[in-house]
This record gives structure tokens, C-alpha cells and sequence, in this order.
């Protein structure tokens, strides 16, 4: 692992640290008015000021990261799972499965996802907890985040099925579940590692994406999409350089994992 | 001798120079191209079919009425009409014209363009939505030229502020061969590119002229860009591109006012209101125990006194809200009922109340009589920041009385589904766009059968006793041509609303408005159009624009 990866890894780690201690760092709940100051610049009690409605932003800015960092990745083991359930079986299984399967996964990725997101969510039940929302919003992404990889997973699966070592396999006598659990799976860890590495930050942005539609987590839960939405309309930065925090850690975080997608993906 | 002579001449020479120097105001300068933007496509440029915004404000500055409600002193005021009388029994309406007016093509006024204007807006394929303000019953609607100067327009019944009516009818040529692009208002539209700018030029025969005889309108042309987002049109403003933006935000409002506070307006309340209500439809797919406490008197009322309008007014619109009273904004001069106040804070009246209905407390939240933890979702459309905030502040406020609020925002086309069509929810937020000073122009609200009487609509029959007399108060102020008795049933109708709380009004937002010190003779006000109300006695300070 080289000195950027390390770095990288770092990074994560100690955003993840962080957020994870917001009960212990952060000097108010995130959904505290504090109605007598609206819009303040950072304070020693307020270290990033506050939103509109006079929330502390520090706070909200440690529980959103905390947020979109534990879900992204749940979303990212959903997706990668039905991935490897469609695409890998369908690779394994080869002939009209594989071509039903690419099929359907056309058909899913030639949607307009981002559509898709809003009619599902419009669908949802409106009686939920900000906690319930948050659970959903992620489910869905997982859910529908899936056919990309899957499409990468077949093709990967198809050509383990030609490969000699599989022939030799069969050959041999293994066939079924056996075959697919010894010999192919584990020569698709690889792929799938990739697969989730990169989700995880399609994920995030995804859910900043509905949340700067305001169709994201329910309030007064925060996450990263929420607080990006507060930049909306902010025409002087030098005024009111304080509220880029949420905007610079999303940057750090997405190229930390990048750095070390890199390196999955030269494994891949 | 001479030289007495010369010092006379030089004297009197400098006196002229003085009086043209100094008469700024007597001869207002002419010429010069006002700009600023309309925030969607126009949709139409016939006048009788305008429906949107951009279309609104084009008939503005191009249409000719017969009166105009002063979007100053809310006074209705004679324009092609010198004068008219309106019957006893509210039916009909004789206007007395003026003479020797031109269309912009030089085509000559009379009364039968009038007839023509009426005949046409009242033609049911036209679907007109400005004709259906006329449409007071079954029967049509008759036109009598009494004299190329004179005409009575007569309806099937009768129609409570006739005259008022006709601010939005622009008179259209019967004979021009130009149709719509015949005018009578002080501009005209000479070109249109679509998705860039309308560019309005002054109509040369416009009939008005200043006190000193001199015809308006004062600028040569308008030109209107078409621009949707307001950070762009805010940053166009500053740099100078735009000489007004009609209505803005509180935020943007506050930074202009920081850094050039004599090119921020603040006209007051406006007669835009936002607010909330409860789901009380009986078939609405939502628990008989939830049904129960939204159809409670109590229960709403409670509701209205734990929310606290003067932290709205000062938090969400930065103080450039003063908390709604009723249906009927501070602003709306004739029509506001005095007597109310808006709901004060005070969520200790707010638990009596729900005590009085068997609510109680249980580890700090509230729970009904039987047993059911009070909890509730409020929708609102995503994408509106206020509103957002606005519903955020209403759940923390609720939440010191132990009700559990869920914020849920909807992309508008499923919110509507959601209100009108599915009633699939349990409490909305929204806000109400008034243009309309009469309360005719409420009456899809306040009537039980009404598609609009968004708290349970199209009810065959009045549900309740207070939705009856709301109706027949309503039935009877449209019903008399009297002002003073419409006012007393409308005070009533009020009343009633700021008793039952079916709607909660939170909000009425200040008309904010951005004008450049190079307009000079602008006069922010409430009504729509805010800023342009008077353009045709709106002049450019050349030297103004060039500094900033």
C-alpha cells in the first residue's frame, strides 16, 4: 500500500471515528433550535455557526457524515448482492439465462434512475421516522443501484465459466452449486470488491442528489445531501466560508475513496 | 448700454439654463430601455387567455382596460372608460367611453370592440379563465351598444364586484386585421424570442399623457429575458443587466439590503399566505382515531396556538413576514376583518385544550383518550426552502406539546395527487397566491362543494354546521351589489375560519422587491405587478444605470 493509500485510509477512518463520537463531540443535538440565532457565523459555541432555522451546523454536519457513511455502504452490500445473485448465477449459468439476465439489466439501466428514485419515493408511506426514511432511502438505492455491477458480473462470471479450470472442474465430476461455490465465487471476490468499493460513493452522491431535491432523508435527521442543499443559492463564499465544511468533507471522503478504489480495482 | 444689454441676455440665458437643469421632475426624460425578467416562458399573447405569470404581466403593460384597481391605494380608477354605473340588482354594468383613442396600429376605439371583447371572452371554447370570473350563472351573456361611446354589458345573474372585474380584461380591436397585436396599452410586443426575451415597444398611440401634456409613455421600450433561476437573475441585477426584480426572496432580499439598502424594497404584507390544515375527508385512507382528532375543534385549535408565527415571521423570512391572521391578508384594505388578531403563542392553552378532548401526557408524548400515541405526518412540496423551514419549526414546535411530527417532502405533482385527488395524507403545508382583493375570487375555497375546500372537499351537503353558514355567507355576499352587507358577511366568513381553524395560517410574506436607482418614479407595492404597476410613468436615469 502506498503513502496516498495509507493516507486515504487514514482519512476514512477518522472521518468514520468521528462521526461515529458526534454524541460525545457535538455540543447541541442536531435537530436543536437554537431560535435566537438564525444564520450565525462560527462561535466558540457554535464552531460552524448555525443553519437557518438556528441548528447547530457542527453537529449536524458530524450525525449527517455519520449518516451517509454507515448507510452508503449497507446500500452498497444490497446492490453488490443482487448483483451477484443476477449476474453472477446468470454468468455461471450461461445461455438463455445469461442473455434473459443482460436483458433485464439493460432494461434496468436504460431507466431513468434518478426518476425512478422520485416515483419510489413518492410511493412510500408518509407516516415514517426521519430514522425509518433514512433506512428506506438507502434500501432503495441498494435496490435499484444494482444493475451496473451485475452486468460487470456476468461477463466476469461467463468468462470463468469458459475458463480451463472450470472445464477441468466439470470434467472431473463437480458440477452445480458445488462448482459455483468452490471454483467460481471465489474467483469473482475480486470483482465484487470492486463492485462495492465503487458503489459506496455512487451512493453517496446519489442520496446528496435527492437530498438537494429535498426528497432525500426526512428532517430533522441531517445528511450530507441535506447539508449541500443549505450551499444552494450562496452567492458569496468569502462571506460565509464556514458553511464549504460539508461540501469540502464530501470531496475528502469521495477522493480518499477513490485512492483506494485504485487500488481494488488493479486487484480486480 | 451694451453691455447692460449682453449682462440681460447672459442672465436670462442662465435663468433657461437653471429651469431645464432643475425640471427633472416637470419634464421627466424620456427614452430608454427598461429590463428585467419573467421567470417561465410566456405561455399566450391573447390577452383573454392569459393563465400565467409571464402571460400576466405582458397584458399588463401592453393591454388597455376599461378600469384599473390603483395598485397603490387598491382604488378602482377609470382608463377607456371615463365613467360607468353598475344596477341596483348587481346584473349589469354601463360603461361611458372615451373618444378619439387608437389601437397601437391606428385602428379607431369604440364601444363595439368592447362588445367584441366581452362576446369572445364569454365564448365557452375559449375556455377563458378570465371569463369564468363572469360566469354567474346559466344563461348568456348580453352586450347593448347605446352609443359608439356607450355600452351595457348585461348578465344572467347577479355579480358581486362587477366592475372590479374588468381590471383584467384588455380590450381587443374587432376590426384590426392585427388581432391581439392591436393595443391599447402603453406598450406593444415587437419581438419575441422564444426562450431569450420579449421586447415590448412603446405603443405611439397610447392615449395617456403626463400633466404637461406630453404622451406616454416616458421609456421606448422594455425588454423582458426570460430567466427561471433567481440566483442568475440576482447576479444580473447587481452587475447592472437588470433594472428590477418584481418579487424576491427574504435571503436574497437581506444580502442586497447589506450592501445597497436603497435598491431593496419592502412594501409590507402582502396577500400571499401560507399555511396548513388537516385532512378531514371521511373516505380518505387514513385511521378513524387520526379522522377524529383532525375533525376536533379543539384539536386544531390547539395545534394553531403551539406554533409560534412571530419565530416564523423572524427565523424563516428574516422579519419580512408578520404572522397571518385569516384568509384575508392586513394588506387587502377593504376586505380584512379588523376585529381578528392573529393566533398568539401560547401552548399552555394549547394543552388545556387537548385536555379538554382526553389527550394526555405519557413520558413526554401526548396520547388521545384511547390510548393512541399523537403522531402525524405534515406535506409539503420539496424544493420550496421556506416551507421547508418553516414545517421543520412547526414540528419542534409540536413536539414541546409531545406530538410527534414527520416532515415529508413531495415532488409537486404527487403532492397534488396526494391532496386533491387520493387524500392520502394527514396534514399539508402550502401557500395561497392571492391576486384577487375580492373574496369572490375565494369562493372554489370556501364553498363545501368546492373542489378547492382543500381541508374536505366536494361534500354534497354541508358535514358541518360552520361549513353551512360558511356557505350561505358566502352565497350571500356574492348575491348583493352592496358593499357594506358583502363586507358584514365576509368579517363572518372570517370569523368563523379563525374559530374552526380548518386552515392554519401561519404566514403572510412581505412583498420584497428589488428596483435599480436608475428607474426613476418606481413605487413598490403590494399588488401585482409590484414594481411595474405604473411603467408608463417610469423613466431611466441614464447616468444612474452607467455608475452602477
Amino acid at each position: 500500500m502506498n503513502a496516498a493509500r495509507k493516507l486515504a485510509c487514514v482519512v476514512v477512518l477518522a472521518v468514520c471515528a468521528v462521526s461515529l463520537a458526534a454524541n460525545w463531540l457535538a455540543p447541541a443535538g442536531y435537530a436543536k433550535q437554537f431560535r435566537e440565532a438564525p444564520s450565525a457565523p462560527p462561535s466558540r459555541q457554535h464552531l460552524l455557526g448555525t443553519d437557518e432555522v438556528g441548528r447547530d451546523r457542527f453537529a449536524r454536519v458530524l450525525y449527517g457524515t455519520r449518516i451517509s457513511l454507515l448507510l452508503a455502504p449497507a446500500a452498497a452490500l444490497v446492490s453488490t448482492a443482487l448483483a451477484a445473485l443476477i449476474g453472477g448465477l446468470a454468468g455461471y449459468l450461461g445461455g438463455i439465462w445469461l442473455r434473459l439476465a443482460r436483458g433485464f439489466t439493460d432494461l434496468f439501466l436504460s431507466l431513468p434512475w434518478l426518476f425512478l428514485l422520485i416515483a419510489v419515493r413518492a410511493l412510500l408511506p408518509l407516516n415514517t421516522s426521519p430514522l425509518v426514511s433514512v433506512l428506506i432511502t438507502f434500501l432503495i438505492l441498494g435496490l435499484l443501484g444494482w444493475a451496473a455491477s451485475a452486468r460487470v458480473l456476468s461477463t466476469s462470471a461467463d468468462a470463468l465459466r469458459n475458463s480451463d479450470f472450470v472445464l477441468q472442474a466439470r470434467a472431473s465430476g463437480l458440477h452445480g452449486p458445488r462448482l459455483f461455490f468452490v471454483h467460481v465465487l471465489p474467483n469473482l471476490k475480486p470483482v465484487l470488491y470492486a463492485q462495492f468499493w465503487i458503489s459506496i460513493p455512487v451512493f453517496i452522491l446519489a442520496e446528496a442528489n435527492l437530498g438537494i431535491l429535498g426528497l432525500g432523508v426526512a428532517e430533522p435527521l441531517p445528511s450530507w445531501g441535506s447539508l449541500l442543499r443549505e450551499l444552494e443559492g450562496m452567492i458569496s463564499f468569502r462571506e460565509e466560508w464556514w458553511r464549504l465544511a460539508p461540501l469540502l468533507l464530501l470531496i475528502v471522503v469521495m477522493t480518499s475513496f477513490q485512492t483506494l478504489l485504485s487500488n481494488e480495482e488493479v486487484t480486480a | 448700454m451694451n453691455y447692460r444689454r449682453a449682462f440681460l441676455r447672459l442672465l436670462a440665458g442662465y435663468a433657461l439654463l437653471f429651469l431645464i437643469l432643475t425640471s427633472g421632475s416637470a419634464f421627466a426624460q424620456n427614452g430608454g430601455e427598461l429590463r428585467f425578467c419573467l421567470r417561465s416562458e410566456p405561455k399566450t399573447f391573447d390577452p383573454l387567455l392569459v393563465d400565467d405569470d409571464s402571460s400576466l404581466s405582458i397584458r399588463y403593460l401592453t393591454g388597455g382596460v376599461l378600469v384599473r384597481v390603483n395598485r397603490h391605494t387598491q382604488d378602482l380608477e377609470p382608463e377607456l372608460a371615463e365613467s360607468w354605473k353598475v344596477s341596483q340588482d348587481g346584473k349589469q354594468i354601463t360603461f361611458k367611453l372615451r373618444r378619439g383613442i387608437s389601437f397601437s396600429d391606428g385602428t379607431q376605439f369604440f364601444a363595439d370592440d368592447v362588445a367584441f371583447t366581452m362576446q369572445r371572452l364569454m365564448d365557452p371554447a375559449l375556455h377563458s379563465s378570465t371569463g369564468d370570473a363572469f360566469r354567474s350563472g346559466s344563461g348568456a351573456v348580453s352586450t347593448k351598444i347605446i352609443a359608439p361611446d356607450q355600452i351595457s354589458v348585461t348578465f344572467p345573474a347577479p355579480l358581486a364586484g362587477l366592475d372590479r372585474l374588468f381590471d383584467q380584461v384588455a380590450i381587443m380591436s374587432a376590426r384590426s386585421p392585427k388581432k391581439e397585436a392591436a393595443v391599447l396599452g402603453p406598450f406593444m410586443v415587437a419581438e419575441y424570442k422564444a426562450g431569450s426575451s420579449v421586447l415590448l415597444r412603446r405603443n405611439p398611440n397610447y392615449w395617456k399623457k403626463d400633466s404637461h401634456g406630453r404622451r406616454l409613455p416616458y421609456l421606448d421600450s422594455i425588454r423582458l429575458d426570460i430567466q427561471p433561476n433567481r440566483d442568475v437573475e440576482m447576479l444580473r441585477f447587481k452587475r447592472g443587466e437588470l433594472d428590477l426584480i418584481n418579487v424576491i426572496d427574504s435571503d436574497y432580499f437581506d444580502r442586497l439590503a447589506a450592501t445597497s439598502p436603497q435598491l431593496a424594497h419592502d412594501a409590507g404584507p402582502s396577500l400571499d399566505s401560507d399555511f396548513m390544515w388537516f385532512n378531514q375527508v371521511a373516505s380518505a385512507p387514513i385511521p378513524e382515531y387520526k379522522r377524529a382528532w383532525f375533525r376536533s375543534t379543539n384539536f386544531r385549535r390547539a395545534i394553531s396556538q403551539a406554533i409560534n408565527r412571530d419565530d416564523l415571521s423572524r427565523v424563516v423570512f428574516n422579519g419580512h413576514a408578520q404572522p397571518a391572521v385569516g384568509p384575508v391578508s392586513p394588506a387587502n384594505k377593504f376586505w380584512f376583518n379588523s376585529r381578528l388578531k392573529a393566533e398568539p403563542y401560547r401552548p399552555d392553552a394549547a394543552r388545556q385544550r387537548l385536555q379538554a378532548d382526553g389527550f394526555h401526557l405519557q413520558n413526554g408524548a401526548l396520547f388521545d383518550k384511547e390510548g393512541n400515541p399523537v403522531e402525524f405526518s405534515i406535506v409539503t412540496n420539496a424544493g420550496n426552502k421556506p416551507r421547508e423551514r418553516m414545517a421543520v419549526m412547526v414540528q419542534e414546535d409540536l413536539g414541546k406539546l409531545g406530538i410527534k411530527v414527520n416532515v415529508v417532502t413531495l415532488d409537486f405533482p404527487s403532492l397534488i395527487e396526494r391532496i386533491s385527488q387520493k387524500f392520502n395524507y394527514e396534514a399539508a403545508m402550502l401557500g395561497f397566491r392571492n391576486v384577487d382583493l375580492d373574496p369572490n375570487g375565494q369562493m372554489n375555497i370556501w364553498l363545501s362543494s368546492a373542489e378547492d375546500h382543500a381541508w374536505n372537499p366536494q361534500q354534497k351537503s354541508p358535514e358541518t354546521a360552520w361549513e353551512a353558514e360558511i356557505d350561505r355567507l358566502m352565497r350571500a355576499q356574492a348575491s348583493t351589489a352592496d358593499p357594506k352587507k358583502r363586507k358584514e358577511s365576509f368579517d363572518r366568513v372570517q370569523e368563523i375560519v379563525a374559530e374552526q381553524a380548518p386552515f392554519i395560517y401561519l404566514v403572510n410574506q412581505n412583498a420584497l422587491s428589488a428596483v435599480s436607482s436608475a428607474v426613476e418614479g418606481a413605487n413598490p407595492g403590494i399588488l401585482s405587478p409590484q414594481t411595474f404597476w405604473n411603467a408608463e410613468r417610469l423613466t431611466l436615469n441614464a447616468s444612474a444605470r452607467a455608475s452602477r
